[in-house]
């Protein structure tokens, strides 16, 4: 059957009435495919408004929060962070090198809309396993287009992660979020405001690349999707570094009203945005927007997502001088358009009108859906774990080393090595420590960053796994001398429209926000990606947490590696039995269920504030957060970061397996110099934290005992060789 | 002393070498865009890492014909020291200034990474006060750092002392394991045969202060300046 109109631009019979509601008549083609792109959900957020309202967006830092291009959080001294997570899955899955660079791309513009310069980029990624020449092909892509791009632009790529899991088989993900610096005064909004001001577009010309991206991130992916698809966008990233430096300088000259950028939905999405949050109108003139090709129709030219454009709202009278920086850089500008005060987004080709629709109905007047959500049958089946059914390990030895090799646990200096992480000269810790950090220039200050998502844990039990993502961004962030401030998130899900995928999706958002708020940090901005689904499966829920910390002085840096022979190894926090959800679970038994571990946020709280007061107070030499694989392998990678080893007995209460490798939450691995142990210990049992010697570091080997038998003995040698190959063996085969 | 850092559309470690030589050397620093037409105040050129006009046609082979390159290339017939770091390097070849060309990395991906360099030529206003033979730890981060030239180009190189810098152990042994990148014999840097031009591919401008990690960069900066002030090149006096 042939479908109607208003199908083949995504919209529902429903959504269609509404349109002619708000018309008082049809739409006509531009204008109906205005609202396809702006009402689907990648633009509109119809399907998530509702329960993205649970998180904490404000506090007493917060000085920009969800809504705009990107958040903003004060840093102290009238500067801020500005930041943002985005995914770039789809483009991704199609044309991996490309959908990453142009995932770049994106995200960085978004900072540089706000006026900020930006200083780091990190990256959440996610693949199927790699045992197959399609995923290998699609992780190395993704890289090389991050590098591509990342590295052309001079931002470093400081921090990330990757994961690996047969459940991105068919549908990887790829968020990447970008951090800049801002004084308070520079902060710039994505408004159009002052009837007569100038609409100017400025940068790329514009083709038919990237024609409904929008929409095409708004649908599951199958066999029609390579059909569907319009011509992919390409980045261009010395266009990007061209258009970055125009318009930081831009910003100096006070002309600038408000700029935006061309993204998802591209002039239709930038002009009705802009309009809509200055309660203005705007009317502009498709034939004066300069173009790549030839023939294109004014529908082309508004939903056309041509990469490296931006929209620039201008001072009356000030054109040329805007156009003057931008012809330094070498870069086109054209006045489109006149900012108008009736609200409406007037279309024209030369001169002659082509459709009128009210601003903000694009923008904001989708409508909203409570959609329908039920308890998913694998939920209760899969909780239930058969502890008495899994052996004991033969040879813990042996069980170390396999989660060492693990791509999940393995180190990922093959990936970060492509990355310039050290362009800009302010990265005092880069990829693969517990966080990144970032130095301020010009004041005794540090920002640390992280990423963090267990998505075993999110589809074992997405409210508890949602909280442990919140709580172990915020951990890392401690671990690295940062008291956490402000989060951004990346929720990828599968198809809302399913209840159990909705179900997934409002349990989880309900866990972080719970979690922002028992941790002090609240989202700031965010992405919701859904529709992440192959003909077969949806991902496991993937609500990616990104997070930013303050260093109050460079002195209190702290990173994961043992530093001298005779510190005390203590662990903050307390050693649990549970097995549920690990990464030893899945190594070793092949099994993934079982109930996630327990999160207690008062306790986490208390383990935090602890750790973050013990390195204020200069008693820790190295901290390190347990996650996957346990405390064995968290001292493992305090070994092999620091060339240290260490000799370490546990007393035995219940498995030796899950004490080991299980993946108990609030627990802080820290070293201290043995003449600052007593004050260490102070410190914590008046913070009411649970503090126990461990052992000590040593020159050579890991050593673990249990109730003084020694169940681990590898040397550091072997630990490292393990850890380090075992991802560049894959992908070298 | 007055440093000159280019900036050509897409250079993106420029600023890295300002903050070098002004906030942490101490010395004079200016920015010099790349359609200017004087070099007359400036006592020292250099060209930064990056990615000039996006690396497109080739790394560098399009900054080449930016102004400012006649400029430098007279700065250097000069005889005044020019440094090119990186995307520099790159630019110095393609404008015939060095011997050489960069071919794209043996394993073809970018790297970014602390390597080791050994001091071939200590002789050059740019390693002066480095002891002949000594290592230095600094980051590289290129995708195009496959230094390569025709034997009898390298035979007279090497009969000037033009190889300034090999890539190395850390124990300062030239083997095929510390090159990261298949640069034939290892070179990591070479000067002209009046040594006044240098160009290395590791970024000295990335390790001048302890908290990035390392200040093995200072020396190179140091002796330009040691050079400037009328400290001969090749003069022994060691940091």
């Amino acid at each position: 059957m042939e479908k109607k109109p208003y199908e083949k631009v995504g919209l529902t019979s429903e959504e269609y009435q509404r349109i002619l509601d708000i018309l008082g008549r049809e739409p006509n083609e531009l204008e109906l495919n205005m609202y396809g792109v702006m009402w689907s959900e990648h633009c509109s957020y119809k399907n998530s408004k509702p329960v993205l309202k649970m998180f904490p967006t404000s506090g007493e830092r917060v000085l920009q929060g969800p809504g705009e291009n990107a958040g903003i959080v004060d840093i102290g001294d009238g500067l801020a962070v500005v930041m943002k997570i985005e995914s770039h899955n789809h483009p991704s899955a199609v044309e991996p090198y490309q959908g990453a660079a142009t995932g770049v791309g994106g995200i960085v513009r978004d900072i540089f809309t706000m006026g900020a310069r930006p200083v780091a980029l990190l990256d959440s990624l996610r693949f199927g396993e790699l045992d197959n020449e399609r995923t290998k092909y699609l992780f190395e892509k993704v890289i090389e287009g991050i590098a591509g791009y990342g590295n052309s632009i001079g931002i470093p790529t400081v921090g990330g992660e990757v994961y690996f899991n047969d459940c991105y088989r068919g549908n990887p993900l790829v968020n990447a979020m970008c951090v800049g610096l801002i004084r308070h005064d520079d902060i710039k909004r994505g408004t159009a405001a002052g009837v007569g001001n100038a609409v100017m577009i400025v940068g790329a010309f514009t083709g038919r690349d990237g024609i409904g991206g929008a929409s095409f991130a708004s649908a599951e992916l199958n066999e029609e999707s390579e059909e569907n698809r319009s011509p992919m966008q390409v980045g261009d990233p010395f266009m990007e570094k061209l258009l970055l430096e125009a318009c930081l300088e831009l910003f100096k000259t006070g002309y600038v009203v408000g700029m935006q950028d061309l993204g998802a939905a591209g002039l239709t999405s930038a002009s009705s945005e802009t309009a809509s949050r200055g309660g203005s109108g705007m009317d502009i003139d498709v034939a004066l927007v300069p173009r790549r090709e030839t023939g294109m129709i004014p529908v082309e030219v508004m939903i056309s997502e041509s990469q490296e454009r931006m929209l620039v709202i201008v001072e009356k009278g000030k054109e040329q001088e805007v156009r003057d920086i931008f012809e330094k850089w070498g870069l086109h500008s054209a006045v489109i358009g006149r900012v108008t005060d009736d609200g409406m987004l007037t279309i024209r080709e030369n001169g002659e009108v082509v459709g009128r629709v009210p601003a903000k109905s694009l923008s904001e007047d989708a409508p909203v859906y409570h959609r329908e959500y039920r308890e998913p049958a694998y939920y209760k089946q899969l909780k239930d774990l058969d502890m008495e059914s899994l052996e004991m390990p033969g040879d813990y030895n042996d069980v170390l080393v396999k989660l060492l090799r693990s791509p999940n646990i393995a180190s990922k200096k093959w990936a970060y090595r492509q990355f310039d992480n050290m362009v800009g000269t302010c990265t005092v810790v880069g990829p693969g420590s517990d966080a990144a950090v970032i130095r301020i220039r010009g004041t005794g200050k540090a920002i640390a960053l992280t990423t963090d998502c267990n998505s075993r844990y999110c589809y074992l039990d997405p409210g508890t796994g949602g909280a442990i993502a919140v709580a172990e961004a915020a951990r890392n962030l401690v671990c690295s001398g940062a008291k956490p401030l402000a989060a951004t998130d990346c929720l990828n899900f599968g198809n809302p429209e399913k209840p159990e995928v909705f179900w997934q999706f409002r349990l989880a958002v309900s866990g972080m926000s719970e979690a922002c708020r028992a941790l002090d940090t609240p989202i700031i901005s965010g992405n919701v990606s859904f529709y992440n689904e192959t003909d077969t499966d949806a991902v496991f829920p993937t609500p990616v947490v990104g997070m930013v910390g303050l260093i109050e002085d460079t002195a209190h840096i702290t990173t994961q590696a043992f530093k001298d022979r005779g510190d005390v190894i203590v662990l903050l926090g307390e050693n649990g039995e549970e097995a549920g959800g690990s990464e030893y679970l899945k190594v070793i038994h092949g099994l993934e269920k079982g109930s996630v571990p327990v999160l207690d946020l008062e306790r986490e709280k208390k383990v935090q504030d602890c750790c973050l007061e013990l390195i204020r107070n200069g008693l820790v030499k190295s901290a390190h957060d347990c996650s996957e694989g346990g405390i064995a392998v968290a001292l493992a990678e305090s070994c092999i970061s620091g060339g240290k080893g260490a000799r370490v007995a546990f007393e035995g209460c219940g498995r030796s397996d899950l004490l080991l490798f299980g993946e108990t939450q609030s627990r802080i691995l820290v070293t201290v110099e043995e003449d600052r142990l007593e004050d260490l210990l102070e410190t914590a049992g008046r913070l009411g934290v649970s503090a126990a010697v461990l052992g000590r570091v040593e020159d050579e080997g890991l050593e673990i005992s249990v109730d003084g038998q020694k169940m681990i003995g590898l040397s550091v040698k072997e630990l490292e060789t393990n850890w380090r190959e075992a991802l560049q063996c894959i992908m070298d085969q | 002393m007055r440093f000159g850092v280019v900036v050509f559309p897409g250079s993106n470690c420029d600023v890295d070498c300002y903050h070098a030589l002004r906030d942490v050397m101490g010395q004079d620093a200016e920015y010099i865009w790349h359609k200017a037409d004087s070099l007359d105040s400036f006592d020292c050129i250099v060209l930064p890492g990056g990615f000039s006009y996006g690396d497109y046609l080739r790394s560098g082979a399009i900054a080449r014909f930016s102004p400012v390159m006649e400029r430098v290339v007279e700065f250097a017939q000069s005889g005044k020291p020019v440094i090119g770091i990186c995307n520099g390097f790159h630019v110095l070849t393609e404008a015939g200034l060095l011997p050489g060309a960069m071919l794209r990395n043996r394993n073809m991906k970018f790297i970014c990474d602390n390597v080791y360099i050994k001091v071939e030529n200590s002789g050059t206003p740019f390693t002066s006060l480095c002891r002949d033979g000594q290592v230095l730890k600094v980051p590289i981060a290129h995708w195009d750092g496959n230094y390569y030239v025709d034997s009898d180009t390298l035979r007279e190189m090497e009969e000037n002392n033009q190889v300034v810098f090999r890539y190395c152990s850390p124990e300062g042994h030239i083997t095929d394991e510390s090159n990261p990148n298949g640069s034939l014999q290892n070179i990591a840097g070479v000067c002209n045969r009046e040594g006044n031009v240098l160009g290395m591919m590791p970024h000295p401008e990335r390790c001048v202060e302890e908290i990035l990690g390392g200040r093995d960069g200072i020396v190179i900066f140091q002796s330009i300046i040691n050079y400037l002030k009328g400290g001969k090149a090749g003069g022994k006096e060691t940091l």
